[in-house]
């Protein structure tokens, strides 16, 4: 079996009396999509965020293509090819889809002109235009601000702007809860494009038909630690939401 | 038919969308072709703007064409805006970030005053103490934004009581240092020329100056990454702050700006009055807020231009010379200059509420769309 491009080992962590995380495995693998899936509470955000280097862990061990490393900050996760789709997207309305591209991460141009910071606009256009396309996002304009336009489009840019630079994992957090029918069915393609660059995907929903249709594996996390790691094909609807529940149990793979 | 369909029709009339379709599936470049710099142009406030200063103009000029619309006389409102147009690019700059500073008319006053201390301490009338005074009152402005930016960014007070205290302490500071008695004793190099001089047969000096500054300000909002992170931070600071950029470390030096800024106005106002005129700008603060958000700034954030800004300050001062040619009572201009500014703000929600619809930002749209109701 391949080596998982992101692993955690025994992930606690507590917030007073609160365990939020108790114990947790997890795996991702490259090329695969990996539902997250459990109750309000369960953990996944928490889990998510040890994961992305948003917040630390009491115990436990991350390793990163088979490598143990401590996660400090989400820097270090983007330089490790690790990006995170937040829930509120986390884009700046008044700026155009090609500026939220590339915020913090500008193509300066070359010489004088990128020293006086001057930057290569032509070119993250370009590439910006291509990274949209390549995902077959709808994105109505390069030029309009972003917070013009619909959710559905806002969703697509935010996601491909983290494709664009995730070249390892991508941590899309409940990337359906707003949209409507045909958004979502984008989304989910978009998904799928995504896997097919060989990347990994961790998609965290509430959504059972979503993830029965779309992941390759599912883990459920349920009061703080995995209930259960099942390959998508051996399962359904009924079993997932029993598992999420507790009203049912199956063995850890 | 059943009543979800009638309603989604109903729905679809009133946005007048013939296709449900329509928007959403819009490829880049079709959506490209229709955006052309000509409609951007036509959208932009800045641009409405500029036309109520030319019809202010024409006005004028058809009521004085012998006195208004004379080129001494352009000349002379050009000149008095220069100081107010340095101030209003660092002006710009901060409530772009969603913020404000009303400390610049005090730190002017500051500025000068150290300024003029230190070069009547060395007592020369030569290029050479004239060159350590507008250092000197550049650093001493420098010094009260970066006071300011670290007070808004790293101890998280509001910047509007960061500044409104400021205010109140370089304006204290300038009144004890020269014992409220103005200091009058500016080098005449200084005078000759930035305060009065004229070069291009005929261009004051002191405007030049402020054009160069307009200019610079302009390439680095519009051209730089500096500009693009100070919309950035005013757009959504959370935002920037989750992508890397350093945004405390960005507001400060937006402040340190401004600051710096209100020093080199500090000089100018030395040069052109002879005098640090410690009293002189109580008002200031609030003429350049008033300029920066008639040019179409967003008071909220994350929108605005350089250009709005020279254009919201012309509207002001070509409206008190009008009047004073034309025989008004000068007063009529504050009156004029409220209105314009509420106009403005209303102007600014009326888009910030079309665009968070993601409807059009037109706001001749807007207004037809009202008319036809």
């Amino acid at each position: 079996m391949t080596t998982p491009v992101l692993e955690a080992r025994g992930l606690s962590r507590a917030f007073g009396h609160v365990r939020a995380l108790d114990d947790v495995d997890f795996e991702v693998y490259p090329g695969e999509v990996t539902a997250l899936i459990g109750d309000n509470g369960a953990g996944k955000s928490t889990l998510v965020k040890a994961l992305s280097g948003n917040l630390a862990v009491d115990t436990g061990v991350i390793k990163f293509e088979g490598n143990p490393l401590q996660l400090t900050n989400p820097m270090q996760a983007s330089a490790l090819g690790i990006e995170t789709v937040h829930q509120d997207l986390a884009l700046a309305p008044h700026l155009d889809p090609v500026q939220n591209m590339y915020l913090g991460r500008e193509v300066m141009k070359k010489g004088i002109g990128g020293a006086f910071g001057f930057m290569n606009v032509a070119e993250m256009r370009t590439e910006s235009r291509r990274a949209f396309d390549e995902l077959g996002a709808t994105v109505r304009s390069l030029t309009s601000p972003v917070g013009s336009m619909s959710g559905g489009q806002r969703q697509a840019i935010a996601i491909a702007r983290a494709v664009h630079w995730a070249n390892k994992v991508v941590f899309l957090d409940e990337p359906t809860a707003a949209l409507g029918v045909r958004q979502t069915k984008n989304v989910l393609e978009t998904i799928r494009r995504v896997r097919d660059k060989g990347i990994a995907v961790v998609f965290i929903s509430h959504s059972m038909p979503h993830v029965m249709e779309v992941s390759d594996r599912i883990q459920v996390l349920r009061l703080g630690h995995r209930a259960a790691a099942i390959d998508t094909k051996t399962t359904n609807m009924e079993e997932l939401v029993g598992l999420m529940t507790g009203a049912s149990t199956r063995g850890v793979a | 038919m059943t009543d979800d369909v009638r309603d989604a029709d109903l729905k679809k009339a009133e946005f007048g969308q013939t296709d449900a379709a329509g928007p959403e599936t819009t490829s880049i470049n079709m959506a490209q072709s229709k955006e052309t710099a000509l409609t951007r142009l036509l959208k932009a406030q800045a641009f409405q703007i500029l036309i109520v200063l030319i019809v202010i103009v024409a006005i004028f000029s058809a009521l004085a064409p012998d006195t208004f619309a004379q080129l001494s006389n352009l000349r002379l409102v050009v000149q008095n805006a220069s100081i107010l147009a340095v101030l209003g690019v660092g002006m710009t700059f901060i409530i772009i970030t969603s913020g404000i500073d009303l400390s610049i008319g005090s730190v002017l006053v500051f500025s000068g005053v150290v300024s003029a201390i230190v070069m009547r301490a060395m007592g020369g009338d030569d290029w050479g103490t004239a060159t350590v005074g507008i250092i000197v009152s550049i650093l001493s402005g420098l010094a009260w934004g970066i006071f300011n930016g670290l007070l808004i960014s790293k101890a998280k007070v509001p910047p509007l009581i960061v500044t409104l205290g400021s205010l109140g302490m370089a304006l204290g500071l300038s009144q004890i240092i020269t014992g409220g008695v103005d200091i009058r004793d500016v080098p005449s190099v200084l005078t000759n020329s930035i305060g009065y001089g004229n070069i291009f047969g005929g261009i004051p000096i002191i405007s030049v100056v402020a054009l160069v500054i307009v200019i610079i300000g302009a390439i680095v909002l519009h051209k730089t990454k500096f500009g693009l992170y100070t919309y950035a931070v005013g757009s959504s600071e959370e935002a920037a702050r989750r992508v890397g950029v350093k945004v405390d470390r960005h507001l400060i030096k937006v402040y340190a700006l401004s600051g710096a800024l209100a020093g080199l106005a500090g000089i100018l106002s030395l040069s052109q009055f002879s005098t640090t005129a410690i009293a002189g700008q109580s008002q200031t603060n609030l003429n350049v807020i008033a300029a920066v958000v008639i040019g179409g700034t967003s008071l909220f954030g994350g929108y605005g231009t350089i250009f709005g800004t020279v254009v919201g300050l012309f509207i002001p001062a070509v409206l008190q010379n009008g009047f004073v040619i034309t025989g008004v009572q000068p007063f009529w201009q504050q009156v004029a200059v409220g209105a314009v500014l509420i106009a403005a703000v209303y102007v600014d929600q009326v888009r910030r509420a079309s665009a968070a619809r993601g409807a059009s930002t037109s706001l001749w749209r807007h207004f037809a769309r009202r008319n036809n109701k």
